[in-house]
């Protein structure tokens, strides 16, 4: 199977008060298969959501190489960096970042807008995406306007718009309380094993880890460990 | 992203923060209003000059009487302007006023058929008048009110008067010294009926005179801006028009044997305000070198339309250098407004980022914003400048006209100060970090 994310030797380093060298990330390797659900793991500080933007296509690495779907991310302009972004991946954040004063409906429709699909098409994907997610019967409802799980559906919906391959999840249940956690991961579990999705999930919650199929411990910026988890293969693994 | 996406996404910014818009859009709506204000005032007034003076007559050159003053030289517009305004006042008010002058002072018969002579070329008519005053034409119970004018063959023509009936005042009658008049219909009407007036006599009286003339005309009276009782809005029975008699009838009336002010009328084709100057030097040295008190002025028609057209050209553009200020400060204030927001909205740009927005896009996102908010407060300002410069026309009396340059002109410079006070914080929110802007609390 092919890798569709491929991580060699991955370092980042921060400079911070400037002779002052600080490497987030050190020697990092690792491959994704495509259909994959990979969690990591790793106290705070560990350099987790510092990877994650690496694999996101939303900050170069400082040492290494980084291959995503064959391409060499580190070799890439801002432009092809964002049209990547806006087809091949798609983001949940632990702070939802829904658009204020843009409703559900609009906040999903936001990535098939940059991705310049016509309005009627992207209106009709965005109520079916919703609808998919449990979040029908609150469309127009302003973020605001929406508790932490639902808000949190209507990211994954908006995650999902531009039918990427790869959903990178940063603590998507950081801010969600056990059951709604179980609720927002029933739903990635749904599009890894029917959609067939990649996913790569950051938590905190070894329960929610073991549901996958793949453990990275991290600890100072390199893998201290790796294992498989209790989760299913996908449709496409 | 489209153009009516970005619209759409920059007025809901706009309206989820009303006050603070509203407060950004002031500055503009301000500059705006004032420019648009001024023009269309501007317009109103130069549109309404301009058609006054040319029922006047462009081909018109007064040349009149002027007090010598210790430092006349006339030098620059301002002489031009002082000069405009003491021939506006007189032509106002009517000549013959109390005058200091004394007979030799004045321009005299003479004079004028030497200026005939020499400026053949140029000249077409030389209209001269008197005012004897104001009184009124009775028969019985009949009366009209009239203003009694001596005048020479050529007023006229020189005026465009249309005659009705008859003839006008000629040569022999001014050189006879005749007592005919030429009276307005609307005069004949009150005192003949539908009677033929001519060969009629009418019995004429003011405070200084009275005497019975015989009437050998009747002109279509015309309401112009110069009749004072059709300023005053007077209802037509009491409704005062000229009555003309030969100029030197009337000079044996006040005992003026000259005037204070002639109109010479330039053939069509020659350059009246360059005959104004030359004529002008030519009496000063051939009839007044002599005289230690007074001396003429010439003027033309055309030279006063360009003296007010500058005059309202540069009060447009100082009062424009004003509001460029406010513009100018508008447009710092919708730059300071669009950092703030770029500030606030940081994690947005990170997230849109995210999403897959390319620079441009999120760049061209906020330069829409500020172009909207420039824009929408360009309108108001065009909206409340045109009422407002129509209210001020309407109070001066002048008819309102709306500068439709002044307001193509106007949502084209509000646009340009959006683009360019836009562009330093949109592009600051395109280059933000992604990362960064995601980390942003
Ligand atoms: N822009 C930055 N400048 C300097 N240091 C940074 C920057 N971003 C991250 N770091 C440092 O890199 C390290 C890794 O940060 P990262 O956000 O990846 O941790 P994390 O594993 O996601 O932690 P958490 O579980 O708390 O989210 C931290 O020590 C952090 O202080
Ligand atoms: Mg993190």
């Amino acid at each position: 199977m092919q890798n569709i994310i491929r991580l060699k030797g991955i370092a980042k380093s921060y400079f911070v008060g400037h002779p002052n060298e600080f490497r987030a990330l050190n020697g990092i390797d690792i491959d994704i298969k495509k259909g994959e659900f990979v969690s990591i793991i790793g106290e705070s500080g560990s350099g987790k959501s510092t990877l994650m933007n690496i694999i996101g296509a939303l900050d170069k690495p400082t040492e290494g190489q980084y291959f995503l779907d064959g391409l060499d991310v580190g070799q890439e302009r801002d432009q092809e960096l964002s049209r990547v972004r806006n087809k091949k991946i798609g983001f949940v954040f632990q702070t939802f970042n829904l658009i204020p004063r843009m409703n559900a409906l609009r906040n999903v429709e936001l990535p098939m807008t940059y991705a310049k699909l016509p309005y009627q098409k992207r209106t009709e994907r965005a109520k079916e995406l919703l609808r998919l997610v449990g979040m029908g019967d609150r469309m127009t409802h302003q973020p605001n306007e929406l508790s932490g799980g639902q808000k949190q559906r209507v990211a994954i919906a908006r995650a999902v718009a531009n039918d990427p391959a790869i959903i990178l999840a940063d603590e998507p249940t950081g801010a969600l309380d056990t059951n709604t956690g179980h609720l927002v991961m029933d739903i990635f579990h749904r599009l890894h094993e029917d959609e067939g999705k990649t996913i790569v999930l950051i938590t905190h919650s070894n329960e929610l880890a073991e549901e996958t199929q793949r453990i990275i411990a991290l600890r100072d910026g390199e893998i201290v460990s790796e294992r498989a988890g209790s989760g299913k293969g996908g449709r496409a693994a | 992203m489209s153009i009516a996406e970005n619209i759409r996404l920059a007025f809901a910014s706009l309206t989820a923060n009303k006050m603070r818009a509203a407060l950004t859009m002031l500055g503009i709506i301000i500059g705006i209003g004032a420019v648009i204000g001024i023009m269309t005032l501007g317009d109103s007034l130069s549109g309404y000059m301009t058609s006054t003076m040319q029922d006047m007559g462009t081909n018109n050159v007064t040349l009149s009487l002027k007090q010598r003053q210790e430092d006349d030289k006339r030098t620059g517009s301002g002489g031009d302007m002082a000069q405009m305004r003491q021939q506006m006042m007189a032509q106002m008010m009517g000549a013959g006023e109390e005058s200091p002058y004394t007979e030799k002072d004045l321009i005299s018969a003479a004079m004028l058929s030497d200026i005939r002579e020499k400026y053949a070329d140029d000249v077409d008519y030389i209209s001269v008048s008197d005012s004897v005053g104001s009184g009124s034409a009775t028969d019985g119970k009949k009366y009209a009110n009239l203003s009694l004018l001596g005048v020479s063959a050529d007023y006229s023509g020189a005026n465009g008067i249309d005659m009705k009936d008859g003839r006008f005042i000629g040569e022999r009658d001014v050189d006879g010294s005749r007592k005919v008049a030429v009276v307005s219909e609307k005069l004949a009407a009150k005192m003949f009926g539908a009677a033929s007036p001519l060969g009629k006599q009418v019995f004429l009286s003011t405070d200084t005179h009275s005497g019975t003339y015989t009437v050998i005309g009747v002109y279509w009276y015309k309401r112009d801006m110069m009749d004072a009782s059709a300023m005053s809005g007077g209802s037509d029975n009491n409704l005062s028009t000229n009555v003309y008699i030969p100029l030197s009838t009337a000079g044996r009336i006040t005992g003026n044997d000259g005037s204070q002010s002639v109109t010479i009328v330039t053939k069509a084709g020659s350059d009246s305000a360059a005959f104004a100057k030359e004529v002008e030097s030519y009496t000063n040295d051939v009839f007044y070198a002599r005289n230690k008190d007074y001396q003429v002025s010439a003027f033309s028609m055309d030279s006063m339309l360009d003296t007010m057209t500058q005059m309202m050209d540069t009060l447009q553009i100082a009062i424009s250098a004003i509001a460029a200020i406010s513009l100018l400060v508008g447009g710092i204030g919708v730059m300071n407004i669009m950092l703030v927001s770029i500030t606030e909205r940081t994690r947005e740009i990170g997230t849109r980022k995210a999403l897959g927005a390319t620079n441009g896009e999120i760049r061209t996102q906020f330069i829409t914003e500020a172009v909207i908010i420039c824009l929408v407060g360009g309108i108001i300002g065009i909206i409340f400048g045109t009422v407002l410069g129509a209210f001020g026309a309407s109070l001066l009396g002048f008819p309102a006209s709306a500068s439709l340059f002044a307001i193509l002109l106007a949502s084209g410079f509000s646009t340009a100060i959006g683009l360019f006070f836009g562009y330093y914080p949109a592009n600051k929110a395109a280059k933000m970090d992604p990362i960064d802007a995601l980390r942003y609390e």
